[in-house]
C-alpha cells in the first residue's frame, strides 16, 4: 500500500518534468524558428525591394517615402532597360566565354585529379601540396606577367586569357574537389572489371565517369559562376565594347548613360539570373554540407 | 618477382605522369614563371618603352614612405578584423540553427544559400542601391525606428561597416561547409555528455567546438585571404571613395598596374600582399596548435 502510493508520486512527478521539458523543448523550438525567419527576412527582402524598384515608373521612383509596390507595374522595364544597350551582345559575349572556360576546367581538373587520385608516382604527395599551395597565392601576384605574355601572344582584346588558363587545371580547388571524390570509389569495382576483362578507357568512360557525376557537377557550376561573375579579367584584357561580357557592359551602362534606377536595377537582376538558375537546379550538389573532413588534418 | 614490381611501378609513374602533364603546363606557364617574373620585376623601375632599370630593394622602400600603401593597408585590416570573425559566427549559427532535420530545414537552406548565387557586378549595384540615401532600403528601414541613417556609401566612417553588412549578408551560404562539420561529430559525444547532465551549452563549448575547430581554423584561413583580396564590389560601387576611406589594397594595386602601368611599383606591392597572407596564415597555424583538436592526436597516444 505505502509502496504503490509513493510509486504513483513518483510517476506524478516523472510527468510533470516531462511535461516542463516538453514546454521547454516547445519554446526552444519557437526560438529556433523566430530566428530563422527573421534571418531569412534580412535576406529576402532586400532581393524583393530591389526587384520591386525595377518595376516603378519614373513617377513612382520619385515618390517619397517609397513604397514596397506602386500600381500598375511597369513589367516592360525590363525590356526597355535590356534594349538601352548591346545588352544581347554582351550577353553572347559572357556565354561563349563560360562556355569555354567550364567546358577546359571541368575536363583538365578531371584528368589531373584523376592522374593524383589513382597512380603511384615519383613525387605524388609533394606535387599534390605544391597545387594546395597555389590557392593562396593572390591572383594579383602572377596578374601583371601573365598580362605581358598574353600581349607577346597578340591575345589582347581576345577571349583567350579569359579561358585558356584554366584548360590546364590551374584551379587547385577544384582538382582537389574531384580528387577527393575519386579516392572514394573503391578501387574493387574497377578490378572487377578488369577481371572481366574491360580495357582501361573501357572502365574510365563507365565506371569512374558515371560516378564522379555529382563531383564533376559541383566543378563546373562553380567555375561557371566564377567566369560569369569575373570582372578584372575583363577589365584587363578587353578593351572594345564589341568583345566585352556582361560585368563591363553593365558599368558602362551605368557610367555614361547614368539611368534611372529602375533599369539599372533590371539589368542587373537579369544578369544575375542565370547563376540563380544554375544554383537551384544544382543545390543538391551542397546542400548536404560539404565535408571537408579527414583531408583537413 | 622484382622486375614485376619495377615495370608496375614504372607504368604508374609514367601514367601519373601523363595525367597531371596539362597541370605541370599550367603549374609552369600560368603559375610559377609569372611568379617569379613579378618578383623580378619588383626589383626594377619598367618601363613601357623599354628601358627598364635594377632597382634593388627601392619599390619596397618607396612602398614605406608612400601615404597611399598604409591607406589602403588600414582599410583592409579595419575590414577585415570586423568582417571575418563576424561572417564565421554567422555561418556557424545557421548551420546550428538548421543541423537537425526539422520540418522546413530544407527551404531555410535554400534561402540562406540564396546570397551565394547572388554575386557579381550586377549585384553589386542592387547594393548601391540598398545603401543610397534616404531612398535605399536600409535608410528607409532605420527611418521607421527613428533613426536618421548615414549615407553609407558617400560616409568616410560607414563605407567600410557598408561593405561588412554586405558580406554578412551573404555569409550564412558558409553554412554548407559547417554543416558537414557538424556531421561529422560522433553523436556518442553527445549522448554520454547528456547522461552526464552536460547542458547544451556546456556540451556545445565542450564537444562542439572542439571537434570542428579544424574546419574553424580553415574557415579563418580562407576568410582572411577573401578579406584581403577584395576588388570588384569596391572597384564598381565606391571606386575606393568618399576619398580614399575605401581604398582596398588590391585597388590601389589594380590602378597603379593598370591606369598606371607602374609594373614595377605593382608587382612590389602584390609581393607584399603575398607575404602579408602568408604571415597571417602561419601566425593562424602556429597558434592552432593550442587550439584545434584533431583525432589523430588521440590515436597517437593511444
Amino acid at each position: 500500500m505505502i509502496q504503490s502510493t509513493r510509486q504513483t508520486k513518483s510517476v506524478s512527478r516523472t510527468a510533470a518534468s516531462r511535461a516542463r521539458r516538453r514546454r521547454g523543448r516547445h519554446l526552444r523550438t519557437a526560438v529556433i524558428y523566430a530566428t530563422l525567419v527573421l534571418g531569412s527576412l534580412g535576406i529576402i527582402v532586400p532581393v524583393l525591394w530591389t526587384a520591386s524598384v525595377a518595376i516603378k515608373s519614373r513617377a513612382q521612383l520619385a515618390q517619397y517615402p517609397p513604397r514596397l509596390l506602386n500600381f500598375p507595374m511597369h513589367w516592360e522595364n525590363f525590356i526597355t532597360a535590356w534594349k538601352a544597350a548591346p545588352f544581347t551582345h554582351y550577353f553572347f559575349n559572357s556565354v561563349e566565354v563560360a562556355f569555354l572556360a567550364v567546358l577546359g576546367t571541368t575536363v583538365s581538373s578531371f584528368i589531373v585529379a584523376y592522374g593524383f587520385a589513382r597512380f603511384r608516382g615519383y613525387g605524388r604527395n609533394v606535387l599534390f601540396i605544391m597545387l594546395l599551395a597555389t590557392m593562396m597565392v593572390p591572383p594579383q601576384v602572377t596578374m601583371i606577367p601573365t598580362f605581358m605574355l598574353m600581349r607577346f601572344l597578340h591575345w589582347i582584346n581576345t577571349f583567350y586569357p579569359l579561358w585558356v588558363p584554366g584548360c590546364f587545371a590551374t584551379s587547385g580547388f577544384n582538382v582537389f574537389l574531384l580528387r577527393q571524390f575519386l579516392t572514394g570509389i573503391p578501387r574493387e569495382l574497377e578490378e572487377a572489371a578488369t577481371m572481366e576483362g574491360a580495357s582501361p578507357l573501357h572502365i574510365l568512360g563507365r565506371i569512374i565517369l558515371p560516378l564522379s557525376m555529382p563531383g564533376l557537377a559541383a566543378v563546373a557550376i562553380l567555375s561557371f559562376v566564377w567566369n560569369w561573375t569575373n570582372f578584372m579579367g575583363p577589365l584587363i584584357y578587353l578593351n572594345s565594347q564589341s568583345k566585352w561580357t556582361l560585368p563591363l557592359g553593365l558599368m558602362n551602362f551605368q557610367q555614361q548613360f547614368t539611368p534611372l534606377p529602375n533599369k539599372m536595377m533590371a539589368v542587373s537582376l537579369l544578369i544575375t539570373l542565370p547563376i540563380v538558375i544554375v544554383f537551384f537546379v544544382g543545390q543538391r550538389y551542397f546542400m548536404k554540407g560539404i565535408h571537408l573532413g579527414r583531408s583537413l588534418q | 618477382m622484382v622486375t614485376i614490381a619495377t615495370s608496375h611501378q614504372r607504368r604508374d609513374n609514367r601514367n601519373f605522369y601523363l595525367w597531371i602533364s596539362p597541370w605541370i603546363f599550367g603549374f609552369l606557364v600560368f603559375q610559377v614563371g609569372p611568379m617569379l617574373f613579378s618578383l623580378y620585376l619588383s626589383f626594377i623601375h619598367w618601363s613601357p618603352f623599354g628601358s627598364s632599370q635594377w632597382v634593388g630593394l627601392g619599390q619596397y622602400i618607396r612602398m614605406l614612405h608612400d601615404p597611399l600603401f598604409w591607406k589602403s593597408l588600414k582599410v583592409t585590416g579595419y575590414f577585415t578584423i570586423l568582417n571575418v570573425p563576424l561572417s564565421i559566427i554567422a555561418g556557424l549559427a545557421v548551420a546550428l540553427l538548421l543541423q537537425r532535420e526539422v520540418r522546413g530545414f530544407r527551404f531555410f537552406r535554400t534561402i540562406y544559400f540564396l546570397p551565394r548565387a547572388l554575386t557579381g557586378v550586377g549585384v553589386a549595384y542592387l547594393w548601391v542601391y540598398i545603401f543610397s540615401p534616404n531612398f535605399g532600403l536600409l535608410d528607409h528601414l532605420l527611418s521607421y525606428v527613428g533613426v536618421h541613417g548615414p549615407a553609407w556609401l558617400y560616409s568616410r566612417t560607414w563605407v567600410i561597416p557598408a561593405f561588412v553588412l554586405m558580406d554578412i549578408w551573404s555569409a550564412g551560404g558558409g553554412m554548407v561547409i559547417w554543416l558537414g562539420a557538424l556531421q561529422d561529430v560522433p553523436k556518442t559525444l553527445y549522448e554520454a555528455a547528456s547522461l552526464d547532465g552536460a547542458t547544451p551549452w556546456a556540451q556545445f563549448w565542450r564537444i562542439t567546438l572542439p571537434m570542428i575547430s579544424p574546419v574553424l581554423l580553415f574557415n579563418l584561413v580562407m576568410g582572411v585571404i577573401h578579406s584581403f583580396e577584395v576588388f570588384s564590389n569596391v572597384y564598381v560601387m565606391t571606386a575606393g571613395g568618399p576619398g580614399t576611406s575605401s581604398l582596398f589594397y588590391v585597388l590601389y594595386l589594380f590602378r597603379e598596374a593598370f591606369p598606371g602601368f607602374h609594373f614595377g611599383y605593382a608587382s612590389a606591392l602584390a609581393w607584399t600582399l603575398f607575404l602579408i597572407i602568408m604571415a597571417f596564415t602561419l601566425l593562424i597555424f602556429r597558434t592552432s596548435r593550442a587550439w584545434v583538436y584533431y583525432e589523430t592526436e588521440v590515436e597517437g597516444r593511444r
